[in-house]
């Protein structure tokens, strides 16, 4: 890995005009099904990378077990020892009663700050008067929606996926709201009961043999003519394309965004979160950046949701950016 | 919380997109009848279909007439530079009479209680409430009387959601099938930039190609090939989950098949679980459908009603709903476990 300057975890403010702190990073949940000790690896690294928060916790499917919530835990107190965030993600999808005990005692634990991703756990928390951050699948599309979450408790929204840049510029947000973005990896796109990787291996769910572990970045799903298209990720589908918004990150300033976040994948996310570091600092510039961020991710780029076009699409930002215009 | 659920009656919500429909659900039998405005304010906005002012007026009075009740669908995600519309579509309602309104975005939801706090409020499918305590917030933060179950929930656990919530559970009985969580999927957005979520289409009609290739008739959504049929084979609509793709060197039905949600022979269980009412789904199906669709369900829930432990269902019932299924099959769903 060439040409990434070292990365200081506070960065001065790039926009002379702006008041606010510079744009932090997250690491997202991890979403994939990986062994235990490869787990605890990855995690072990992330806290030598310049993240400022990272995600914790199984959100995609109940049955995966490597890791339990005491064992989340147990990671959560490393990276705080590290000197980041700690925060726990909730399940998205949730059907039985032992998810729902899963819920309470992940509400409970108390040390922790916990990313609401279902409306159930937001009606835990706000009972609680926890704070909490308002995950990406709670669809919170404007203002009076995410007031209602500010009120129960919400200091962190993180933006759907699918909301455009325009639309977020248009959101009026409560007082001392944070805002953060997904902004690097496949998205995930949609989640369902059916588990769609024992589909592929006429499994039923509940007794999928555990196959996402074979497949530590998803199944690809292509096109009868070769296109790639989707990632099949349990229960989980995602797309095959990767959004990476290095380009659009004055965009992101302008809009007031807070926080940044990238989406584990298997190899390369230290280098990806340095060359994110060097950008917010001002001390790279965004196209330098997005080209070298290329050859490190597992797709072809897309940005389309950001310009309000189909997902997949990759969008040329009217202005190419250099570090100077940051 | 334990229920103390009164025994109720079942009552059939049947879909219409335009006033014919209306009219064919009440004649053949529904108790209560769905439909949105003509625009991004609900899930079904497709052209030519649902309501404006007027015609919601003259339905509203058909189905009032005849003891029906009539709910109105605002179950996309007002989106913030556009927030007048969807609480404008709530007004509008109000001010028609409609018995209830089906919502999904909590800020609507708020707006629609001060504004209007007489107005009975439904949870939408879209709202993707799949535990009671999801639901339970709801109804104690807007008084939602009633919530529409996605369709991701066994049988069992629709009992135990029931079991634990006082509000009237919905849930779907019959037709074209989401796999993915409802308002949790993205995947027509992201490949057509049409959203179920905030502009109320899936893989819209506008996105769609069919062709006529040397390898068999094609059919694409924004230039992405969802299917490729055989001379032989039936080429259906590019719904984008229900392609075939290919996965580890294999081409199949990655997410699901071409196939409707059928749920006719759960009717007992359902009833026993104390489910209010069942949807059928179908706003942009034809008036045909709505009529044969209503005829069948509302028979098989009077006999079931009356005797419960003798119900059966009937061949020609199933042949005449599968004549109006997708790809003429039918499925459980996730009702039935091992779907999942």
């Amino acid at each position: 890995m060439m040409g990434i300057p070292p990365s200081p975890l506070s960065g001065k403010e790039g926009d002379p005009g702006s008041l606010r702190s510079p744009m932090r990073l997250s690491l997202g949940p991890l979403l994939y099904y990986w062994p235990r000790q490869r787990v605890l690896d990855y995690y072990a690294e992330v806290t030598g990378w310049p993240v400022d928060s990272v995600y914790l916790g199984e959100t995609v499917c109940a049955r995966r077990h490597e890791l339990r919530l005491d064992d989340w835990l147990e990671i959560a107190d490393q990276i705080a020892a590290s000197g980041k965030e700690a925060i726990l993600s909730s399940q998205t999808l949730i059907e039985s009663e032992a998810e729902l005990k899963n819920l309470r005692r992940q509400v409970e634990q108390g040390r922790f700050t916990v990313e609401a991703n279902d409306m159930g756990a937001v009606s835990l928390l706000g009972k609680r008067a926890r704070p909490f951050v308002a995950g990406p699948t709670l669809n919170v599309f404007n203002g009076e929606t995410l007031g209602l979450f500010a009120g129960l408790g919400a200091k962190r929204w993180v933006m759907p996926p699918e909301m455009s840049g325009a639309a977020l510029a248009s959101m009026r947000l409560p007082a001392a709201m944070e805002t953060e973005v997904f902004a690097l990896g496949r998205l995930p796109l949609a989640y369902s009961a059916r588990c769609f990787t024992a589909r592929r291996f006429n499994l039923q769910k509940d007794a999928c043999e555990f196959r996402c572990l074979d497949f530590p970045e998803g199944l690809a799903l292509t096109t009868r003519e070769g296109e790639a298209f989707l990632t099949l990720n349990g229960t989980q589908t995602q797309s095959a394309r990767v959004y990476n918004l290095l380009l659009e990150l004055p965009a992101l300033r302008a809009a007031g965004v807070d926080i940044l976040r990238l989406s584990p994948q298997t190899e390369h996310g230290g280098d990806l979160a340095r060359l994110f570091r060097a950008c917010v600092d001002g001390q790279m510039s965004s196209q330098a950046a997005w080209d070298e961020a290329l050859a490190l991710l597992p797709g072809e780029p897309c940005n389309g949701f950001w310009y309000a076009r189909p997902g997949l699409d990759q969008v040329a930002p009217a202005q190419a950016v250099g570090a100077s215009t940051l | 919380m334990a229920s103390t659920r009164q025994p109720q009656r079942l009552e059939l919500v049947c879909p219409a997109g335009n006033l014919q429909a209306l009219k064919a659900a009440v004649d053949h039998g529904a108790d209560c009848v769905y439909l949105g405005f003509r625009d991004e304010t609900n899930a079904r906005n497709f052209n030519g279909l649902n309501f404006d002012d007027q015609a919601l007026a003259e339905g509203l009075r058909y189905a009032h007439d005849r003891g029906r009740k009539v709910l109105l669908a605002l179950n996309t995600f007002p989106q913030a530079d556009n927030w007048p519309r969807w609480t404008g579509a709530v007004d509008r309602a109000a001010k028609a009479g409609v018995d209830a309104l089906i919502l999904a975005d909590p800020g609507l939801m708020a707006y629609a209680t001060k504004t209007h706090p007489a107005l009975r409020l439904h949870l939408s499918v879209q709202g993707s409430a799949t535990s009671y305590e999801a639901i339970n917030f709801y109804a104690e933060a807007f008084g939602v009387r009633r919530a529409v179950l996605p369709r991701v929930l066994s049988l069992a656990q629709v009992g135990d959601v029931i079991k634990n919530t006082e509000i009237e559970i919905e849930v779907f009985g019959f037709g074209g099938l989401c796999v993915m969580v409802e308002g949790r999927c993205s995947l027509s957005a992201y490949a057509t930039g049409t959203s179920p979520n905030c502009q109320g289409a899936c893989s819209p009609g506008s996105a769609v190609r069919w062709e006529q290739t040397t390898s068999g008739m094609e059919t694409r959504l924004n230039g992405i090939l969802i299917d490729r049929y055989a001379d032989d084979e039936r080429a259906g609509y590019p719904t984008l989950c229900k392609g075939r793709f290919e996965v580890e060197e294999q081409t199949y039905y990655a997410i699901e098949e071409p196939t409707s949600l059928n749920t006719l022979e759960l009717l007992p269980q359902l009833l026993e679980a104390g489910v209010a009412a069942i949807k059928i789904e179908g706003r942009q199906r034809s008036q045909s459908y709505v009529a044969s669709v209503t005829q069948v369900w509302r028979e098989a829930i009077d006999l079931c009603t009356r005797d419960p432990a003798g119900f059966a269902v009937r061949p020609a019932w199933m042949a005449q709903l599968n004549k109006v299924s997708e790809g003429q099959s039918h499925t459980l769903g996730a009702y039935y476990r091992p779907w999942k």
